[in-house]
């Protein structure tokens, strides 16, 4: 064995490989809960390959075949709902794996210098991600399906003078029909999954590349022992690598009670309309996407023009990339941020999760106005992240909240003009307000802004 | 080996005009890949514009011809029909078809159409997709007596006046849409195409 080693080892770093990544990478030694999501994500990403691959095998991309095809391995297959059922909630279980992986660089300030590259790498992997997903929901070729790439594919018939001829280019054809449906299967079995896969490989290399951070925030680089190993540091194996087992455990039995007893999730998961084939001359009552896209798509209906609609849609998206350059505070871990930046960062947690709820929701005046409150705190929260970077004068805090508050005022006034509802408007515009005042003017009148300690090595 | 004697110059120009040449060849192999993209000539026959003969429509008659997998209503209006188009407009959300995407700039005036007599319309009713029904009588029991002839879904009971133009309290939001279409002839009708080109 040590001899076959050997041999491979002077012809491939197989031992140098294993070593860097894995027995010799020395993480910090506090991770907690909030690190399982990581390799969870990586586990999820294996279970979607291995059930793609047998899910390819028995599909069908045919717009007369597809459905069928789906039913056939549902119903005929041995044991073919298994690895469907696998694979739809695999889906959204990456979505919240991923979600949550991300709120914890946003806790843990892992964005920071010199992580920002692993964090650019990271949104550009959940973008592939969301592709990916959208790209293989059109699959089934259910209803839902049908009609929710109808509305996706359509967002880009907004964009002026090109938006007409661009969305034919996309569809293949003057309706979504079979030619969609096919280059939307290479794109999901192939071309992203590629993508997503080298992506991923990227984040990790730039990961060990600087290290992992952790719950204090502080780099455990700068202590090391005579022999350059971080006192703070364990080795990834065996230490994390048991760890993370016991995540994974825990992981799947939550994965398999949802494949088990509730695969479809109550309509979240796999949508009631998806059990109808797709029928371009039936359009169902109310077509809204998978949960995991629900924020967006809130953010989407917020704003009546539907051009500058999706403008914010893409920009809610693409301004995480900048998150790195926002958030200036020299301080990493919210253990030892302000009060107020805990409440900034719930706050834009619980956002997040009421936007996605509403994307479900049909178009009614109360949900829109929840819609447009809870899109200002979205976009305001990433000024707050800004304007907390550091101490701010009074003339600066007063100046950022009125003319922030004044703006969206003066669209409610529009609005009532308009014939929105006054009471309703003027009872939701607190909401902004109140999160705006206690954010921005919070720091000249109270002590919550006060920053803790940092300490110079982990503290558990 | 020495790198004194290297022409530093001459292997800039080397790289430069080599990667000029590479990127090129790429540009020239993504236009090819990227054009497969576009509707194949399958799929640009079986959306090709439509000819029809409005000739063969008579008076107070409704011809359905297929286009893109839609069904695209001809009616020949008698005089007696457009005469009664103006008494429905206290009923219509939409009288004066002000909602752009319904119909092209040509179509967006009193009876919806390039010839006053001639509706095109795509038969699909713009709640949830129904075919409606085409109800040309007056008054009729089940439709009550403000009705002047047009076309009723009964899917849900949207109401459409015999320009397309939708009923207020009724399901559907907007008017029928009007496809894009000219006249190459007196009598001979394209849709699916206008002088600005083919429809998207």
């Amino acid at each position: 064995m040590r001899g076959l080693l050997e041999w491979v080892d002077a012809r491939y770093p197989l031992t140098k490989t294993w070593n860097e990544h894995l027995a010799q990478y020395y993480a910090p030694k506090n991770f907690n809960f909030w690190y399982y999501f990581g390799s969870l994500a990586v586990l999820v990403l294996a279970i979607q390959i291995v059930s793609g691959i047998f899910l390819t095998m028995f599909y069908k991309p045919d717009a007369n075949l597809a459905f069928a095809s789906v039913e056939y391995i549902m119903r005929d297959v041995e044991w073919g709902w298994l690895v469907r059922y696998m694979h739809t909630t695999g889906a959204s279980a990456f979505f919240i794996v991923v979600y949550l992986h991300m709120f914890r660089a946003l806790l843990y300030g892992s964005y920071k210098k010199p992580r920002e590259l692993i964090w650019v790498i990271g949104v550009a992997i959940y973008l592939v991600l969301m592709a990916e997903a959208f790209a293989g929901y059109m699959l089934p070729w259910g209803q839902m399906s049908y009609w929710g790439a109808q509305v996706i594919v359509n967002l880009f018939n907004t964009i002026p003078f090109i938006g007409g001829e661009l969305v034919t280019w996309i569809r293949g054809d003057f309706l979504i029909s079979d030619a969609t449906l096919n280059r939307f299967f290479a794109l999901h079995v192939a071309a992203l999954p590629l993508v997503l896969i080298m992506l991923v490989f990227a984040h990790i290399v730039a990961l060990h590349a600087v290290g992992s951070n952790n719950p204090d925030g502080v780099e455990i680089k700068k202590f090391t022992g005579d022999d350059g190993i971080p006192l703070d540091g364990i080795p990834f194996h065996p230490y994390y690598t048991v760890k993370d087992m016991i995540g994974f455990g825990v992981f799947l039995i939550l994965f398999f009670a949802v494949v088990f007893f509730a695969p479809d999730m109550g309509g979240y998961f796999i949508e009631k309309s998806n059990f109808i084939q797709a029928d371009p001359m039936v359009t169902p009552d109310l077509i809204h996407p998978v949960w995991y896209f629900g924020t967006f798509y809130t953010i989407l209906r917020v704003i009546p023009d539907p051009f500058l609609g999706v403008l914010l849609m893409f920009g809610a998206v693409l301004i995480l990339f900048f998150l790195p350059w926002l958030d200036r505070n020299p301080i990493n871990s919210i253990r030892y941020r302000s009060a107020i930046h805990k409440l900034n960062l719930v706050t834009f947690g619980i956002t997040f999760v009421i936007l996605g709820w509403l994307g479900m929701k049909a178009v009614e005046p109360f949900y829109a106005e929840l819609g447009l409150r809870f899109t200002t705190i979205y976009c305001a929260f990433f000024f707050v992240l800004w304007f907390h970077s550091k101490p701010r004068s009074f003339a600066f805090s007063w100046g950022s909240f009125l003319v922030l508050a004044a703006g969206y005022t003066y669209w409610d006034f529009l609005r009532v003009e308009a014939g929105a509802d006054p009471t309703m408007t003027m009872t939701w515009w607190l909401l902004p307000t109140a999160y705006l005042a206690i954010c921005l003017l919070g720091p000249l009148y109270t002590s919550f802004n006060e920053e803790k300690p940092v300490p110079a090595r982990v503290t558990s | 080996m020495s790198y004194e004697d290297v022409n530093q110059n001459r292997r800039r120009f080397l790289v430069a005009a080599t990667s000029v040449v590479g990127g090129a060849g790429v540009v020239g192999l993504a236009y090819p890949y990227l054009s497969t993209w576009a509707p194949s000539a399958r799929a640009q026959a079986a959306g090709a514009p439509v000819e029809f003969d409005v000739s063969q429509v008579e008076p107070g008659q409704l011809i359905v011809v297929e286009w893109r997998g839609k069904p695209v209503w001809v009616t020949h209006r008698t005089p007696e029909m457009l005469d009664m188009l103006p008494e429905n407009r206290p009923r219509l959300v939409d009288p004066d078809s002000e909602v752009e995407t319904q119909q092209p700039a040509y179509a967006q005036n009193e009876t919806r159409s390039r010839k006053p007599e001639y509706s095109v319309l795509i038969g699909i009713c713009t709640h949830l997709g129904c075919s409606p029904s085409y109800r040309p009588e007056i008054a009729p029991s089940d439709l009550g007596e403000n009705w002047k002839g047009g076309y009723f879904c009964a899917c849900h009971g949207s109401r459409f006046d015999l320009a397309g133009r939708v009923w207020r309290n009724v399901p559907a939001p907007t008017n029928l849409v009007v496809p894009v279409h000219m006249y190459v002839s007196d009598t001979l009708l394209v849709v699916g195409e206008d002088e600005e080109g083919v429809a998207l």
